[in-house]
């Protein structure tokens, strides 16, 4: 039985950048209590020896010529920013 | 000609040919089947001019002769898929306006095919959901209904199973990444296919998990699956998990003939409390089967057990990663935010204001599986079990079983709503029959089978060996002959 508590959950939900109020704490912390229960059936499980999959279909990632295949769109690239200036994607300050 | 709405595929192409209607004539169809469908919430985005465009044009290159079997029809586009100058939003806040520059692979095949993109279909909220009702748009509503209640029609390609389901288009795209195809497929009456991972690119398709991910056709009937299918999959260089294999003509396969084909049924799919209905559905598919030539053996797939705790890890913990992309600066939606507020801010406000609940619960549950200190006990763990499931696969593929007949969901379409104050676990119940397909990697398709009590339609599933969806299909047309199901939902919208 899993029990996150709530400094767990409040953390997780920095470390995913979601702002969660303190007072939604004590629901996320039991949501995620009940999923990651369920997942501890995987406990039951022999895996002694088997190698975690990287690949569900064996197969060898193709290589390319390491060349320039695309580029000069930077308009088309700023086009759905909320905030572009002068060919930039604008930012709060992140230096003070 | 009236209902061109209600053609299959097939009868399109061939009327199309034979110069019986226009491309044009269906394509109006169905945008006034659109029209007077607004109660199911099935599409989402409208795209009428840019449809007629595209028939004109389909009709233009009919006439000069060698058009494509998918030129002129009409179809509808789930949300997950990047339509050029067309909102694409994966049904999700936070991608509200987003407009891409670029066409998704699969859906940019469809259009140099010749189809007709009539808009883009409702769905659960970057694919995260079984019912449709994680949607940024509302739920979707199936059009079968039996009492008063509406009903939803599976998740998350739910606006897509709609739509084929009420001749709102005459076939539409999908993704699955743990039965989001199979499972509306079967709450509505439909047919769809889930192909082996690799056969269509993944390039320009929101990303939810991608080592399960893959799109595929929803159609009316397994002949169509096999033609969409064909004009969907194909290896692409910007997809470097897509396979360069050779596309055969998945059509010419449906020959009907599946004499000599081994079936199992896999005996750890006989859930405890599984719905009588199911049941004798499933042993009268097996029948079908058997009656038309095919051997059918008892097998056993001993980790199945295992199978949605593990995708319940992996899922999330791949998306955790891949929805790190919508942090208000580069699309999407931008917290307003307050004076002094920095970048971490930012961050944390949009994607609070932007992602809906269900997304923060995997964002969240990924991010802590994949955290220092408990990586090796879940995800490698999670991973491992997932090279047995494949395992179980392989080896009764090796001992001769050519496909593996279950259930397609534990139980007919349910009510919307009727889930709301359950546990997040129950929800992710309805995947126990199809996340096996995506954790091994297989093509896997859902053919609508029967009626139950109350008139829902239920589907039962295929599952094949890797890169055989002509065989698959093959036999999947067996299956939809001898069942027969030709059931329609009354109009009641």
């Amino acid at each position: 039985m899993s029990e996150i508590d709530l400094e767990t959950a409040r953390k997780v939900a920095h470390l995913s950048r979601i702002a969660v109020e303190d007072d939604k704490l004590p629901a996320l912390a039991q949501d995620l209590s009940r999923i990651l229960t369920f997942m501890e059936q995987l406990n039951e499980v022999d895996v002694d020896g088997v190698e975690p999959m990287t690949s569900v279909t064996p197969m060898r990632l193709k290589r390319r010529q390491d060349g320039v295949t695309d580029g000069d769109m930077q308009a088309k690239i700023l086009s759905n920013a909320p905030d572009a200036r002068e060919g930039f994607f604008a930012v709060p300050k992140v230096v003070e | 000609m009236s209902d061109l709405n209600k053609l299959t595929i097939a009868e399109a192409r061939d009327g199309l040919r034979a110069g019986d209607f226009t491309s044009v004539d269906l394509t109006e169809a169905c945008l006034g089947a659109i029209a007077g469908a607004e109660k199911l919430n099935a599409f989402v985005h409208h795209t009428p001019d840019l449809a007629l465009e595209r028939a004109k044009a389909a009709d233009a290159r009919i006439a000069a002769g060698d058009a494509p079997a998918m030129c002129g029809v009409p179809v509808g586009i789930k949300d997950l898929f990047c339509t050029q100058g067309v909102a694409s939003q994966a049904a999700s806040h936070i991608l509200n306006g987003f407009r891409p520059e670029y066409e998704s692979t699969v859906s940019a095949q469809l259009r140099d095919a010749g189809a007709v993109m009539l808009g883009k279909l409702n769905m659960d909220e970057f694919a995260m959901g079984s019912s449709n009702e994680t949607s940024v748009y509302g739920n979707a509503v199936n059009p079968w209904k039996v009492d008063e209640r509406e009903l939803t029609p599976g998740g998350s390609s739910g606006g897509s199973a709609a739509a084929v389901a009420a001749d709102l288009c005459l076939a539409a795209t999908g993704t699955d990444t743990g039965g989001s195809i199979r499972q509306p497929a079967a709450f509505t009456g439909t047919v769809g296919i889930k192909p082996t991972y690799g056969r269509c690119s993944r390039w320009g398709i929101v990303a939810f998990a991608s080592s399960l991910d893959q799109a595929g056709p929803m159609t009316k009937t397994v002949r169509d699956a096999a033609i969409m299918l064909q004009a969907m999959c194909g290896h692409d260089p910007k997809d470097s998990t897509s396979a360069d294999l050779p596309v055969p003509d998945f059509e010419a396969m449906l020959s009907g003939d599946i004499r000599g084909q081994k079936i199992g049924i896999p005996r750890e799919y006989r859930m405890e409390g599984m719905p009588a209905e199911i049941e004798k559905l499933w042993s009268q598919g097996a029948y079908m089967l058997r009656d038309a030539g095919a051997e059918i053996v008892d097998i056993s797939l001993p980790h199945t057990k295992y199978a949605l705790p593990a995708y319940y890890v992996i899922a999330p913990a791949e998306a955790s990663s891949n929805l790190a992309r919508y942090d208000g600066v580069r699309y999407g939606h931008r917290a307003k935010l307050a004076a002094g507020d920095g970048i971490t801010q930012m961050y944390e406000k949009t994607r609070a204001e932007g992602f809906g609940p269900e997304v923060q619960r995997r964002v969240m549950i990924g991010t802590y599986v994949l955290s220092a200190g408990f990586y090796d006990a879940y995800y490698n763990r999670a991973r491992r079990v997932r090279s047995l499931i494949k395992r179980d696969f392989d080896q009764v593929f090796a001992d001769g079983v050519d496909a593996i007949l279950t259930p397609a969901t534990p139980s007919a379409a349910f009510g919307l709503g009727e889930m709301a104050n359950a546990d997040p676990v129950q929800m992710y119940l309805n995947d126990v029959f199809t996340v096996t397909v995506n954790l091994a990697g297989l093509p896997g398709i859902s053919v609508p089978a029967g009626l139950d009590a109350q008139g829902l339609p239920l589907g039962l599933q295929l599952i094949g060996r890797p890169w055989e969806e002509g065989d698959l299909l093959k036999t999947a047309h067996v299956l939809e002959t001898a069942a027969g199901f030709v059931s329609k939902p009354q109009k009641w919208w």
